[in-house]
C-alpha cells in the first residue's frame, strides 16, 4: 500500500504503508521536510499536509484537538491535516497528499 | 534578573527530563549543578508541548503525565539544590584560561564551570515565523513575536494574529494602549481560555477591537515600515488591513540555536557524542538526551536518563582531577544517603 506524496518543491513520492500507521509516521521515513517535532501527539503543528479532496472526503473528520492545534500551523486550507493523527487503512492505499510551507 | 558571574561544577544547557535527572545523577557524586533554558519554567517539551499527555515508557512508571514526570524529577533532584536561570538561552561559550567553561546567556548571565552538559533536546523554543517572503525586513520594527513592554505598542495599530492565549492575552491587555487593534484568527473558534475569549468579544461587539476571522496572505509596507497586513478568506478574497504592527501567535517551535556555533561536530543537527561517556568532539563539553546522536540512537526519555548516568562519572573526573571515584549504591551507601537528605 502507497502514500503518494508532493514535497514542497513539487517533487513526487510514493511510500509504502502497513495498515495502523500514522500517515506522519510514512511521510518521515523519507526526508520531505516534515519537522513533527512533538513526535505525534498533536502538539506542534509541524505536520501539516494538505489531503487531496477525494481522499479527504475519506477520512475521519479531525478531532476537536487536532483543529485547535491547526491554529499554529499556516496557510491552512479546507483539506489540511496534520499527518500525526490521520491513520492509515487499506482504503486509503493510493491517497495523495502534499506538504504545506514549513515554518521558518 | 541576572547575578554575577557563578561558578560551579557543571553547566546544564536544557531544564528538560533529561538535564533534571542529569542533577541527580551529578550530585549522587557530589557535583553541583546550575541550568539555562529558554523557557520560563523547567520541563522542556514535557512542560510545553505536552504537559498533560501521558508517557507510557518510563522505568517503573506504567503511565505518567508530561507534567507530573516534571514534577517527580524536580523532587527527585530538590536535596542538591540546583539553581535555574531560566527565560534565557545560552548564547556564547568560550573557553578560559584557567580551563574551565563559560557559558554567558542572551541576558548577559555568566556561567563558569570545568563541564558544560548540553541537554538541549530539540534545541531552544522560539517563537515560529510565518513564511512570508519580506518578513524579516519588518522584524523588530513593525514586526515581533513577543512582547517585552507594553509600552512599544503605545498608539500604534496592531494587526495580532493567533487564536491560542498568547493572542487574546495580547489582544485584551493591549487594546487599552494602542490606537487600534485587529485581531486576525482562521476560524471564529478559538482553543484560548474561554474567559479570554469572552472578553475579546465583548469588545469586538462595542468596537474597541476588531476580530476578523482570515489568514494572513501577505505584508505591504517598505523600509520596514509595515502600511497594511494582506488578509484573505474563503468568503472574503482579499483585502488589506492598514496597520502599522504586527504580532503572530503561532506558537512555539525548536531552533538549534547559537549551540549550533559552540564548535562541536554536528551530524544533521545533532551532537556527535562518544556512548561510554557521552562527551562531544570537544573535551569537557557532553551531550545527552535527544540533542545527541550516536550509532543505535534512540530518542527516549530513558534513553537520556542512562547518558546522564554515565556522563556523571567522566564530569566527575575533570571536576576533580585528582580524586578517586568509588561506585556506590543508594541502599547501602550512607554517603550518598546523607547527599540525598535522607540519612
Amino acid at each position: 500500500m502507497k502514500v503518494k506524496a508532493t514535497d514542497r518543491e513539487g517533487g513526487q513520492h510514493e511510500i509504502t504503508f502497513h495498515e495502523g500507521d500514522t500517515l506522519m509516521v510514512v511521510l518521515t521515513d523519507e526526508d520531505l521536510g516534515i519537522r513533527a517535532e512533538c513526535g505525534g501527539c498533536c502538539a506542534c503543528a509541524t505536520c501539516h499536509v494538505y489531503v487531496a479532496p477525494e481522499w479527504f472526503a475519506k477520512l475521519p473528520p479531525p478531532s476537536d484537538e487536532e483543529t485547535g492545534m491547526l491554529d499554529e500551523a499556516f496557510e491552512v486550507q479546507p483539506t489540511s491535516r496534520l499527518s500525526c493523527q490521520v491513520l492509515l487503512t487499506a482504503a486509503l492505499d493510493g491517497i495523495e497528499v502534499t506538504v504545506a510551507p514549513d515554518w521558518d | 534578573m541576572t547575578e554575577p558571574r557563578v561558578t560551579t561544577d557543571v553547566v546544564i544547557i536544557g531544564a528538560g527530563p533529561v538535564g533534571l535527572f542529569a542533577i541527580f545523577e551529578l550530585g549522587l557524586l557530589g557535583l553541583k549543578a546550575q541550568l539555562v533554558d529558554i523557557l520560563d519554567k523547567p520541563g522542556g517539551q514535557c512542560a510545553e508541548l505536552y504537559p498533560e499527555k501521558p508517557i507510557y515508557d518510563i522505568p517503573a512508571l506504567p503511565v505518567v503525565t508530561g507534567g507530573e514526570l516534571v514534577e517527580r524529577l524536580m523532587e527527585q533532584a530538590a536535596p542538591f539544590e540546583p539553581q535555574f536561570h531560566l527565560g534565557q538561552m545560552a548564547e556564547k561559550l568560550e573557553k578560559l584560561d584557567n580551563g574551565n567553561w563559560l557559558l554567558t546567556t542572551d541576558l548577559g548571565q555568566e556561567l563558569e564551570a570545568p563541564v558544560i552538559v548540553v541537554a538541549a533536546g530539540g534545541g531552544s523554543f522560539v517563537p515560529k515565523k510565518p513564511p512570508i517572503p519580506g518578513i524579516e525586513d519588518y522584524e523588530g520594527s513593525s514586526v515581533f513575536y513577543a512582547v517585552r513592554k507594553m509600552e512599544t505598542f503605545r498608539d500604534r495599530h496592531l494587526v495580532i494574529a493567533g487564536g491560542g492565549d498568547s493572542a487574546l492575552d495580547w489582544t485584551l491587555n493591549l487594546q487599552p494602549v494602542a490606537a487600534s487593534v485587529t485581531l486576525v484568527h482562521r476560524r471564529a473558534d478559538f482553543r484560548a481560555a474561554p474567559d479570554s475569549v469572552e472578553k475579546m468579544r465583548a469588545l469586538a461587539e462595542v468596537g474597541k477591537i476588531k476580530f476578523e476571522v482570515a489568514q494572513i496572505g501577505g505584508l505591504e509596507g517598505a523600509d520596514g515600515k509595515l502600511s497594511g497586513v494582506k488578509l484573505k478568506s474563503p468568503e472574503r478574497g482579499e483585502w488589506v488591513e492598514p496597520c502599522d504592527t504586527l504580532l503572530p501567535f503561532y506558537g512555539l517551535t525548536m531552533k538549534l540555536g547559537p549551540i549550533a556555533g559552540f564548535g562541536l561536530n554536528l551530524t544533521e543537527n545533532l551532537i556527535a557524542v562518544d556512548t561510554e561517556k557521552f562527551e562531544t568532539s570537544v573535551p569537557q563539553i557532553f551531550a545527552i538526551g535527544d540533542i545527541n546522536t550516536y550509532p543505535g540512537k534512540l530518542k527516549l526519555i530513558l534513553s537520556g536518563f542512562h547518558e546522564a548516568a554515565l556522563m556523571a562519572q567522566q564530569a566527575f573526573h575533570y571536576v576533580h582531577p585528582d580524586k578517586k571515584l568509588r561506585f556506590q549504591y543508594t541502599t547501602s551507601s550512607s554517603e550518598l544517603q546523607q547527599r540525598l537528605k535522607v540519612a
